[in-house]
Order: structure tokens, then sequence, then C-alpha cells
């Protein structure tokens, strides 16, 4: 029985990630290697003002004491810093005339994630058509979002036209020191995106509309800033379903968020970059810093993340809840297959009385694949009254995986309450059987049962994404069946 | 509709079935009968596809295809249908969603449109009537937190909802209070027609009180050893089973 439950199991999981693609781009490049040269060259080249160039300087020289951690339960390959090439400025141009020439299997994949015509051409780099031209629907959206005063601009551009919020907020909620991913990103960042919702404007539309379309330009060393001042509402998506191949293996983003009295960030991600081959061999490794400040009284960061490709994940999007009745949520569904690695989770810091968090994370492994939840959740002294409640799951396809947790609980307040609750279970052979006797596929079986292991954390996405991401994670898992 | 010949299956090298013989007629209604280590649910498992059974002779034609060549989803939407004995839960997967997936499935499989919310709605509504299933078990996952008596009585409905030609009840009576046994009952009986076939799998004879059967089988060590009309069932009961293994 075991053996059979295993086969299913190998059928299902053993697929390769069939959907990556690579756009031929021209691309204006440096020397690889990094030095305190490379970096007034990259900070040159963005044309930045000097205090930039000294913040830059300044993460580097640091970054240079610095090690490599080496305390997550992860097998990381030794990174050769000085082989990689830290700037590059793509220059896209499209190659096919028509979504007839994509590779069919792609064009299939986009189908079945349900990713609109005119996106599949956008990321498929067909040329778009004029009726719908890229450039304008981007002009609609700016303008939209200018009447209100919300700013949403590349990290470049933000430096250049908004240096005072740029100069106040970056690098507040993460410092440049905060590790070894943070700093080298600070020194070298490519670009990102900033974001700033002013005084009681409610963004009258998800950021994932715009971004999804601006969806290109996820670079190497990506820098998000987003700002929501009092009384102020946002939810942001990044990342794609869209299968995502890059030439960058290493991957370090750091992404900050600062909510000020009454606000409320939503910051949504759909994470689904190469994964390497069946053997493990190529794959990003994906370093990312996340940390969000609930600043002001009564306002909230929710995360929610869906992270289905890298070979290595390292991530715990994180919240400190400063202001009083502040509230800290992270919704998690991370799947590793094959050779890939993940070890992600969540800090919530109680500062502010009567701070809230909730923290639910679903890993889901297969092949020989290794998932790991890592959370900390630390009440301060003053923090009266705070209340985290974690519930962390694992889900086993096959006996060759792992599932980890590692909960850290830190308590300096008798007033606090925490609870956290963990389960590990495995798809079974006898709940394969029973779908499959109602008449579904096994990997569509398969796709329903995990769907429904997730569904918490699926609920939490915006209603078009979530479509979209519980066709992904049943496609991450899919192999040879039907 | 189904004609068995000479089948032999075993599970982990141990024989359990050693030359089964029978035929199912449409609008027939047989009981398997026989004790514990019989064979019985090994039959079952064998008859849906469970790959946990291995067939080392023999065959099984179902309206004249192979079965034993089918894949388990394929023969569910030949209409084989499988009331277990043990239903699994699946969390976080509502039975609307579930039933949905797979009565388009079973229509996809005889080229016919998927159907639209509002029909497959409507149909889930006059089945639930139909088999006397509390509404809100269809609002909640497959399963998940029923009572025995719930898990049975949903195996009922989805085979409403599925409409297979043959049925086959594994100990539905098992774990059902007398209340829950009729509604079972009554359920199977209101699908039963002319064209349609039940084969019943149960331990006691009380169950054969509610869904009467035409024929009565008796296995006992993976062999049908004794076949007859539903007196059978009745001269079991009184008899026991040592009647049975003591050679008659």
């Amino acid at each position: 029985m075991a053996n059979e439950q295993d086969k299913i199991l190998d059928e299902v999981t053993g697929s390769e990630y069939k959907y990556g693609f690579v756009t031929e781009i021209e691309t204006e490049t440096i020397p690889k290697g990094l030095n305190e040269d490379v970096v007034r060259i990259i900070s040159e080249k963005k044309g930045e003002p000097e205090w930039m160039l000294e913040f830059r300087l300044k993460a580097f020289r640091h970054w240079q004491t610095m090690e490599m951690p080496d305390w997550a339960h992860l097998n990381i390959p030794i990174i050769d810093y000085q082989g990689i090439i830290y700037y590059a400025a793509p220059k896209q141009k499209p190659s096919l005339n028509s979504l007839d020439e994509v590779d069919p299997i792609l064009k299939e994949t986009f189908d079945k994630l349900g990713i609109p015509l005119e996106e599949q051409k956008m990321l498929t780099g067909v040329a778009v058509d004029a009726v719908m031209d890229s450039t304008s629907v981007k002009t609609t959206f700016r303008e939209t979002l200018a009447e209100q005063g919300i700013i949403f601009c590349s990290m470049s551009e933000a430096i250049r036209e908004h240096p005072d919020l740029i100069k106040k907020y970056l690098a507040s909620v993460v410092p440049v020191t905060d590790n070894f991913f943070t700093a080298l990103n600070s020194a070298v960042f490519s670009d990102g995106s900033f974001c700033y919702i002013p005084k009681g404007v409610r963004c009258p539309m998800e950021l994932s509309t715009y971004f999804r379309i601006n969806a290109s330009n996820t670079g190497q060393f990506e820098r998000t800033l987003i700002v929501a001042d009092d009384e102020s509402y946002v939810s942001y998506l990044e990342g794609c379903t869209a299968p995502m191949r890059d030439e960058n293996q290493l991957h370090a983003a750091v992404v900050e968020i600062v909510v000020h009295d009454n606000a409320e960030v939503k910051y949504s991600t759909v994470q689904n970059w190469y994964p390497g081959d069946k053997d493990g061999k190529g794959g990003i490794y994906n370093f990312v810093t996340k940390r969000g400040i609930c600043k002001g009284k009564n306002s909230k960061i929710s995360w929610t993340q869906v992270e289905t490709g890298s070979a290595i994940t390292w991530k715990y999007p994180s919240c400190i809840l400063l202001g009083d009745n502040s509230y800290g949520e992270f919704y998690s569904v991370a799947v590793t297959n094959n050779h890939q690695q993940a070890d992600t989770g969540s800090k919530m810091i109680h500062i502010g009385k009567n701070s809230r968090s909730r923290i639910v994370s679903k890993g889901i492994s297969a092949g020989v694949s290794n998932n790991s939840y890592r959370g900390l959740v630390k009440v301060l002294k003053g923090a009266d009254n705070a209340r985290n409640f974690s519930q962390c799951d694992s889900l086993l396809l096959g006996d060759k995986c792992g599932a980890h947790t590692f909960p850290y609980l830190e308590v300096d307040n008798p007033s606090a309450i925490v609870e956290h609750e963990a389960t590990t279970s495995k798809i079974g052979e006898d709940q394969i059987f029973y779908c499959n006797q109602r008449g579904l596929s096994t990997e569509d079986a398969v796709g329903l049962i995990i769907n429904g292991y997730a569904k918490e954390v699926l609920n939490k996405l915006p209603m078009e994404f979530a479509v979209e991401a519980q066709k992904l994670l049943q496609i991450s898992l899919e192999g040879s069946v039907g | 509709m189904l004609v068995i010949k000479d089948l032999h299956a075993k599970i982990n090298d141990k024989e359990i079935l050693k030359g089964i013989n029978l035929e199912v007629k449409p609008g027939e209604v047989h009981a398997i009968m026989g004790p514990n280590g019989s064979g019985k649910s090994t039959l079952a498992s064998v008859l849906t596809g469970r790959e946990l059974v291995e067939v080392t002779h023999g065959s099984v034609t179902f309206n004249g295809k192979n079965v034993l060549e089918m894949p388990a989803e394929i023969r569910s939407r030949e209409g084989i249908f499988l009331s277990f004995q043990y239903p699994v839960e699946i969390p976080g997967v509502s039975m609307v969603n579930f039933m949905k997936a797979a009565v388009n499935e079973h229509r996809k499989y005889r080229n016919l449109e998927p159907l639209s919310a509002s029909d497959f709605l409507k149909l889930l509504r006059e089945r639930k009537e139909l088999v006397e299933i509390d509404s809100a078990l269809t609002n909640r996952s497959v399963n998940e937190g029923f009572s025995g008596g719930e898990k049975k009585k949903n195996e009922i409905f989805q085979m409403a909802m599925l409409e297979p030609k043959l049925s086959i009840l594994d100990e539905t009576d098992s774990g059902l209070d007398i209340d829950a046994l009729r509604v079972v009952a009554n359920g199977v009986n209101k699908l039963k027609t002319a064209e349609n076939a039940t084969i019943v799998i149960t331990h006691y004879q009380r169950l054969l009180d509610y869904i009467v059967p035409d024929f009565v089988h008796i296995l006992y060590n993976g062999r049908i050893v004794k076949s007859a009309g539903k007196e059978l069932a009745l001269e079991l009961e009184e008899k026991g089973y040592d009647w049975i293994k003591n050679g008659n």
C-alpha cells in the first residue's frame, strides 16, 4: 500500500518546470564583481544625487564586514559574490508577432492560469497592438492615482522626484545593517517601487492591476517602499502567477512598509520564480527581507504570500506592532517540490498596548524538498494585553520530503496571550482514491486536496489572483498523470 | 451488465479472492454477505479499481468493456459507484465544489457541456430532497466533522448526484442507527430503476429488510459458496456463519 501511494505521488509530483521561458534581451552591463567603484557606477548610471550614493557606499562598507547567515534550515551552495554582474539595464524588444508564435506549452499554461490575452502578450514579448497599448493603460492608471494624490512610481524616479519622502522613510524599517542581504541590497539595488498614500485616501484600485502590467521590471535587487499616511488604505500585489525565469540566480529584495494612525496596508505576493530542474540544477536563490511597521495607533498590516517558485527561499515578512491597538497578520502558502528548499515564516514584534497578530502558515512539501516554518513572536514589556495566534500546518506528499517548524516565543509581559498550533499531515492514497471513485483524475484530485488545505490563505488574496493562485498550486505539483 | 468470471486477486501476496463468478443484470439487487475477512471489501476494491489489490486471474466486464484495464476515474464515469464503508474527509473542499467537479467530469465523458451554476444548484437541491439529506451538509467540507450517519447519508447523496448504472454499497449499514438506516435505504430505493443495478455488501440481514435483494450470495474464504433468493439471508441470520464454515 505504501508503495502504491508513493507511486501515485511520484507521478503527480515528479513534473519538471515545463513553463520557464527566456526572452531575448539586449542589455547594457558592467563587468562582474563588486567594489566601491561598481557602487559608484550604479549610482551614476541611475543619475542619483550625492546622498543616495553615500547611502549605498555606507551599506557596501558595512556589507564587507558581514558574513552570510547560516542559521536557516537550508543547504545553500557557496555564492561567489565577485562572480555576479551587479548592473544590467534590460531593453526588452518584442521578438514575436503574435501569440501563435509562442511556445504552445507555455500558451497552455497561461490559459490554465486564466491570464488575459493582452497580458500574455506582455509576458511573452509579443508586440502589443495599438488598441490596448500598455503605455496608454499605464498613463490612465497614473492619472487616476494622481487625482487622489497617490504617488506610485519606480524607486529611481522617487529618489529624483520625492527625495524628502525617500530620505525620511528609506531604511527606516529595515536598517541598512539589518542583515547581510539588506546591506547588499542597499548597496546595489537596481530599482523597485515607491508608493505613498496620502492622509485619508483609500487607494481606488488594487495596485496589483497596475503592477501586473509592469511585471517585467522585477529586478535582481529590488527595493520597495510603501508609506500609508493616517487613515489611508492600499492593497498592493507583487509578483505574478505566470512563470518567471531569470538569468540572475541571486535575488535579494527588500520591502519596507510604514503605516500611520488608523491606516491599513495589504501586501500580497505570488512568487513563481524558476525553481531549478528535476535534479536541483539551476533555479533562483531568493533571499528577501520584508518588514512593515504599524507606527500609528489602530494601524494594520496584512501579509499574504503564495510561494511556489525558487530553488531556495529565505523570507520572513514581519510586523513591528508599535502603535497601540495595531494589528499584524501573515498568511502564507509555501510549496516546495523536487529539490526546492524554503525557510520562511514571520516575525511579530509587539510593542504597543493591545497589539494583536495572527500567523497562518501552510507548507506543502513534495519530491525531496525541504520546507521549514520559522516564526518569532515577541512581546515587549510595555505591550499590555498583546495577543497572538499562530497556526502552522504542514502537508507532505510522499515520504522523501521534509517539513519542519521552528517557532520562537519571547514574552515579557504577563498580560499577553500567545497561542501556537501546529499540525502535520499527508495526502493519503485513500483521499485520492475517493476522488477517483467520483470520476476525478489523480491530478485533479491532488489539486482539489491542496487547494482545500490552503483555502484559508487563498481567500486572503485579491479575488482575481485567488483563482490564478489556485491553479498555480495545482500546476506546481502537476506530473505526468492524465 | 456486470460479468465477473473466475476472479482471483491478492493483496501483498496474500490471495484474498479465489475464483469469483457473478453476473448482475439491469434492475437487479444483489446482496453479498459473509463473515469478516471473507473478501467482501476486496471485491468492492477490485471492481472500483483501488490499486492496492492485484488481480492475478479472471475477467470483469461492464457493459461489454474490460473493467480491469480502466483507471478508477474512468470506471466511475462509466457508471460504477462505490458507497464507501469509511468515507474519507477532505478538509477545505466544499461538498458543492466537489460534486460540481465530479458531475462535470461525468458530463464531459459523455460529451455533454458542463452544467451552468444555476442548473447545478437546481440539481443539487432536487437530489438533496430526494435522499432527505440535511441542507447544511452540502455547505460543509467533504465529510469533515460529519457523524457516522451523516457520512453514509452523504454517500447516498453523491450516488443520487452521479446517477450510476451500478452502485456498490460497502457496509453502508455499519454504524447507523435505525433512523439513519431508514433514510439511507429509502434513498437507495428511490434511486432504483429498471436500468440500474445495486450490489449490497453487508454483514447483517437487517439492511436487507429495507433494501430487498433479488439474489443473496454468501462469500466465504474468497469464493461464493452459496447463492439463492432473499430467503437465504434469513436462513443465514438464523443459523449463523458457522453453518457455512461447517461446509454446508
